[in-house]
C-alpha cells in the first residue's frame, strides 16, 4: 500500500512538472510576452523598445532557465535598470535594509504578482479559493445526497416506471452543460421579464422584482439562498445525472447478485434488502465516480463563476488568463492540476479501502 | 402587419386545454408518489416477481393515478401537434410563432418523415441502424439528432431573415415582432425576436447549427482516428509504449479544459504557428491510419495492396497539405485551393481534437486489453498473421459496438466543448452564428431580454440531448445481440 501510494505520489509531481512547464511555455510565446510588455509600459512600443523592457525585466533568459527560477531551483536573475538602479526577480517589494534572498520560487513560498489584480498572486488566489470553496461546499451538499437517492432509487428496481423518468431526468440534466442551464435559470428564476418572477411580483408573494437573484456578485459578503441558489443549482445539476446513472448502474448490477435473491427469498422484506443488503454494496463505485467528477466540477465553476460573476477561482482564471497575467496563470494550473491528482490519489486509495475484494500487497 | 402572438388563432382555444391537462398532471403525478411512498412505508410494494429482479404492479389507486396521468400527456401533446400543424392550415395573418416556425421548418419535417419510412420498412436489413427502430428512446434520440442534420442541410431555405443582417428598430425586440418598415416579399416578422444588435434570433439559430454541425462530427472523427491509432498499440503491445502513450494521455486528461483552451485558442497562438504544429501531427494520424489498414489487409496481394495504399497516400497527404499547411498543391493548377482551413478554425478544431482523443485512446487500449485475451486473437497468432492486422481486422470490428456508443456521446461532448469556447468568446468571429457565442452575446441582457440566450441555449441542449438518447438506444439494442 505504502509502495503504491509513493509511486502515485512520485507520477503526480512528475505530472505537475510538466504540465506547469507546459503552461510556462505557453504563456511565455514570444507574442504573449510583446503583448504583456505593451500592456505592463506601453500600447505603442516600438519592437526595439520591447525587447529591451522584456531584458530589463528578466525576460530575455532562455525559457528554461525562467521556469528554473520561477519554482525556486535556479536564482532569480538581476540586472541594473537605465537610470543604474539593481533590480531583480528578488529585489521587487522586498522591504528596505533587508538582504534579499537568491532564490525566490514556488519552493521558497514566493509566487510572484499578479499584473491584472495588482497584488501579490498568493493573497489573490488565497481570497479566491476561500469564495470557491463555499461554492463547492453548497454543491457537494446539493448533489452528493440528491444524486445517491435519485441512482438508488431507479436501479433499485430496472424497467419500473421510476426507473424510467428518474433516467430520461439524469440522461437531459448530463446534456445540458452549465452555460445553458444557467441561462435557462436565470431566464426562469432571476428575469424581471420573464419565467415566473413577473407572475409572483403581481401575486405579490415576493417583494423584489425577482426571485433569486441573477448574479452572485453579492454573494461574497454573504451568503443567502436566494444570491446562491441559481450558481449552485447550475453546478450541482450537471454532476447530479451523470452520478446518478453511475449509482443506477451500480444498484442494477447488486440487486442481480445472488446474495440479494437469497435474501429474498428467505422472505426478508424489499426495504430491508435494500437498506441493509445492496445499498453499502452498491455506493463504492459511485464513490470513485464523485471523486473523479471534481475535475469537471472546477470547468463547471470557471463558467458558473463568469456567468454569475461571482469572483472565485475559475473567475480569476479567466482573468488572469484574458489578460496573459502568467504568474497568475500558472498558480491557478498549480492549484488545478493538483485538485486533479489528488482526487485521483484518493478515489484509488478509497476504492482499496471501501472495497473488500481488492487487497494491495 | 401586427405582432404574433405564440399560438395564433388556435391559441383560445387550445391554451386552456393545455392548462388544464397540465394541472391534472401535476395532481395526478404527485398522487401517484404519495401511493407509492404509502406502499413502500407499509411494505406492501413489489410482491409479485417478474423478470430478473423484483418489478412493482400498480394496482387500485395508482393504476386510475397512471391512467390520469397518461391521458394529460397525450392531450398537452395533441395540443402542441395542433398548434403547430395550425401553422400549415391557417391564412398567414392566424398563425402563431410556433405554427410559422412550424412551418419553415417544411423541409426537415419532409426529409424526416422520408428517412423514417424507410428505416422502419426496411430495419430489418441495415443491421445497427435498422435495430436502432426497435428501441423508442433509441428513435427519439436519432429523430432529434436528424431534425438538426436536416435543419443545418437546408438551413439557406429554413431562414426568415439575412443572420448577419440589423434592421433598424428591431434592437431586443419580444418574438414574434413585426419587421419596420419591410422591404417588399421579405418575411415580416422577428420570429423569435431579435438580438443586441438587431439581428434575427430565429434565423442566427439556425444558421448555428449549421456551423455547430460542420465543426463537432468531423472533430470527432479526426479524435477517434489518433485515439485508435494510438490506442491499439498500446493495448496490444503494452510494455514501454503502453506507459509512455498512457502517461501523455493522462496529462492531457490531468489539464483543465478551459485553461487549456485559453492557452491555445488565442489570436497571439495563431501567430506563433503552433497550432500547425499540432496539426501536422493530429492529422497524419487519418492517412496513417488508412495507409496500415489497407496494407495489413492485401498484403498478401501487392497490386491490390499498392493500388489502395497509393490511393490513400495520394489523396491523404494532399488533404494533409491543404489542410495542415494551408498549401494545397491544387491551388498552383487552378488558382484555389480544394481542400483549405481558416486559421482560427484550424485552431479551434486541433484543440478540440487534442482535448478529445485521450479519451478516445483510454477506451480503445482498454477494450483491446479485454479482447486480446480472445481465442480468436490467439489463432490468428498462431497463424502468423502480423499484429497491425489482428489489431486492425480483428480486435477493432469486435470493438466497434462500445466504440459506436461513444463516438455519439462524444459528439455530444464535442458540441459542449465548441459551446463553452464559444461562451468565453474564443477563436470565433463576434459575427459567427454558433451557438455558444449567441449565449455568451445574449447574456449580458439576461435579465431583461431572455430570449436571445435562451433559443441557443435550448437548441444546443436538444442537440446533445438527443446525441445522449440515441447512444443509449443503440447500447441497449448492442447489448442484445
Amino acid at each position: 500500500m505504502l509502495i503504491f501510494v509513493l509511486r502515485r505520489i512520485g507520477v503526480m509531481i512528475l505530472t505537475a512538472l510538466v504540465l506547469t512547464f507546459v503552461v510556462f511555455y505557453l504563456t511565455n510565446l514570444p507574442p504573449n510576452l510583446e503583448k504583456l510588455a505593451k500592456s505592463e509600459a506601453s500600447a505603442r512600443m516600438t519592437d526595439a523598445q520591447v525587447d529591451s523592457w522584456l531584458a530589463s525585466n528578466g525576460f530575455a533568459q532562455s525559457t528554461l532557465v525562467r521556469y528554473g527560477e520561477w519554482l525556486g531551483v535556479l536564482p532569480g536573475w538581476t540586472g541594473t535598470t537605465a537610470d543604474g538602479k539593481a533590480t531583480g526577480r528578488c529585489l521587487n517589494r522586498i522591504p528596505a535594509g533587508q538582504t534579499p534572498p537568491s532564490y525566490c520560487g514556488v519552493l521558497q513560498g514566493n509566487w510572484g504578482w499578479s499584473t491584472v489584480f495588482k497584488q501579490p498572486v498568493s493573497e489573490v488566489l488565497a481570497r479566491s479559493l476561500g469564495h470557491t470553496g463555499w461554492l463547492m461546499l453548497w454543491v457537494m451538499i446539493v448533489m452528493v445526497p440528491t444524486s445517491l437517492i435519485l441512482g438508488v432509487l431507479s436501479g433499485m428496481r430496472e424497467g419500473s416506471r421510476t426507473d424510467r423518468v428518474l433516467s430520461t431526468f439524469a440522461i437531459a440534466t448530463t446534456a445540458t452543460p452549465e452555460y445553458v442551464s444557467g441561462v435557462i435559470f436565470i431566464a426562469l428564476f432571476a428575469s424581471a421579464t420573464a419565467g415566473i418572477s413577473p407572475w409572483l411580483n403581481e401575486m405579490g408573494w415576493i417583494e423584489g422584482k425577482t426571485l433569486f437573484q441573477g448574479t452572485a456578485t453579492s454573494a461574497m459578503n454573504g451568503l443567502t439562498f436566494w444570491n446562491f441558489g441559481l450558481p449552485v443549482m447550475t453546478i450541482a445539476l450537471y454532476g447530479i445525472g451523470y452520478i446518478a446513472r453511475m449509482t443506477r448502474a451500480s444498484m442494477t448490477e447488486v440487486m442481480t447478485q445472488q446474495y440479494i435473491r437469497t435474501a429474498r427469498l428467505k422472505g426478508v422484506p424489499f426495504r430491508t434488502v435494500v437498506m441493509k443488503h445492496a445499498l453499502r454494496n452498491a455506493l463504492i463505485a459511485p464513490f470513485t465516480v464523485i471523486m473523479l467528477q471534481f475535475p469537471w466540477l472546477l470547468n463547471g465553476v470557471v463558467i458558473v463563476e463568469t456567468l454569475f460573476n461571482y469572483k472565485g477561482f475559475g473567475w480569476t482564471l479567466v482573468q488572469a488568463a484574458g489578460n496573459n497575467d502568467i504568474n497568475m496563470l500558472l498558480a491557478c494550473s498549480v492549484v488545478a492540476v493538483f485538485v486533479v491528482l489528488v482526487t485521483q490519489l484518493i478515489s484509488d486509495i478509497g476504492y482499496v479501502f471501501l472495497n473488500p475484494r481488492i487487497r494491495l500487497a | 402587419m401586427e405582432n404574433l402572438s405564440w399560438t395564433g388563432a388556435t391559441g383560445p382555444f387550445l391554451v386552456p386545454v393545455i392548462t388544464i391537462a397540465a394541472v391534472v398532471l401535476a395532481v395526478a403525478v404527485a398522487g401517484r408518489i404519495l401511493v407509492s411512498l404509502a406502499a413502500w412505508a407499509t411494505g406492501t410494494a413489489a410482491q409479485t416477481a417478474s423478470g430478473p429482479v423484483l418489478m412493482a404492479r400498480p394496482r387500485g389507486l395508482g393504476r386510475t393515478l397512471d391512467l390520469v396521468a397518461q391521458v394529460a400527456i397525450g392531450l398537452i401533446l395533441l395540443a402542441i401537434l395542433l398548434i403547430a400543424l395550425a401553422g400549415f392550415i391557417l391564412p398567414v395573418q392566424s398563425k402563431g410563432i410556433i405554427g410559422w416556425a412550424t412551418l419553415r421548418f417544411w423541409p426537415v419535417w419532409a426529409a424526416l418523415i422520408v428517412t423514417f419510412t424507410l428505416s422502419i420498412r426496411f430495419k430489418r436489413r441495415l443491421g445497427l441502424y435498422g435495430k436502432l427502430m426497435d428501441s423508442p428512446v433509441g428513435m427519439v434520440g436519432l429523430g432529434i439528432v436528424l431534425f438538426w442534420v436536416f435543419t443545418a442541410i437546408f438551413a439557406s431555405a429554413i431562414i426568415t431573415q439575412d443572420p448577419l443582417g440589423q434592421l433598424s428598430g428591431m434592437k431586443n425586440v419580444m418574438p414574434g415582432s413585426v419587421v419596420k418598415n419591410p422591404t417588399e416579399g421579405a418575411f415580416a416578422w422577428y420570429l423569435f425576436g431579435g438580438d443586441h444588435l438587431a439581428r434575427d434570433v430565429f434565423s442566427r439559430m439556425v444558421m448555428g447549427a449549421q456551423r455547430v454541425l460542420q465543426i463537432a462530427p468531423a472533430a470527432t472523427v479526426f479524435a477517434f482516428m489518433v485515439g485508435v491509432t494510438l490506442g491499439l498499440p498500446a493495448g496490444y503491445f503494452g510494455g514501454k509504449l503502453d506507459t509512455l502513450l498512457s502517461f501523455l494521455a493522462n496529462l492531457v486528461l490531468a489539464f483543465p479544459v478551459i485553461l487549456l483552451f485559453y492557452l491555445l485558442v488565442t489570436p497571439e497562438m495563431v501567430q506563433t504557428g503552433i497550432p500547425m504544429y499540432f496539426a501536422a501531427v493530429l492529422f497524419l494520424f487519418p492517412v496513417i491510419f488508412f495507409a496500415v489498414l489497407f496494407n495489413s489487409r492485401f498484403k498478401t496481394n501487392p497490386p491490390r495492396r499498392n493500388l489502395y495504399v497509393g490511393v490513400t497516400l495520394l489523396l491523404g497527404l494532399w488533404a494533409y497539405t491543404g489542410l495542415a499547411f494551408n498549401a494545397d498543391p491544387i491551388r498552383y493548377l487552378i488558382g484555389r485551393p480544394i481542400f483549405s482551413m481558416d486559421p482560427n478554425m484550424l485552431n479551434v478544431f486541433v484543440s478540440v481534437v487534442f482535448v478529445n482523443s485521450p479519451g478516445v485512446f483510454r477506451i480503445v487500449r482498454g477494450l483491446v486489453m479485454d479482447i486480446k485475451a480472445r481465442d480468436y486473437v490467439a489463432a490468428g497468432q498462431t497463424r502468423g498473421e502480423s499484429p497491425w492486422y489482428i489489431m486492425l481486422w480483428e480486435i477493432l470490428p469486435n470493438a466497434r459496438g462500445p466504440l459506436i456508443v461513444d463516438f455519439c456521446l462524444r459528439i455530444g461532448y464535442t458540441t459542449i466543448l465548441l459551446g463553452t469556447l464559444g461562451f468565453f468568446g474564443l477563436g470565433v468571429s463576434p459575427e459567427s452564428p454558433d451557438w455558444g457565442s449567441t449565449i455568451n452575446a445574449g447574456r449580458k441582457l439576461l435579465s431583461m431580454f431572455p430570449h436571445p440566450a435562451v433559443v441557443p441555449a435550448v437548441a444546443l441542449m436538444s442537440l446533445v440531448l438527443g446525441l445522449n438518447l440515441l447512444a443509449d438506444g443503440l447500447r441497449e439494442e448492442s447489448l442484445k445481440d
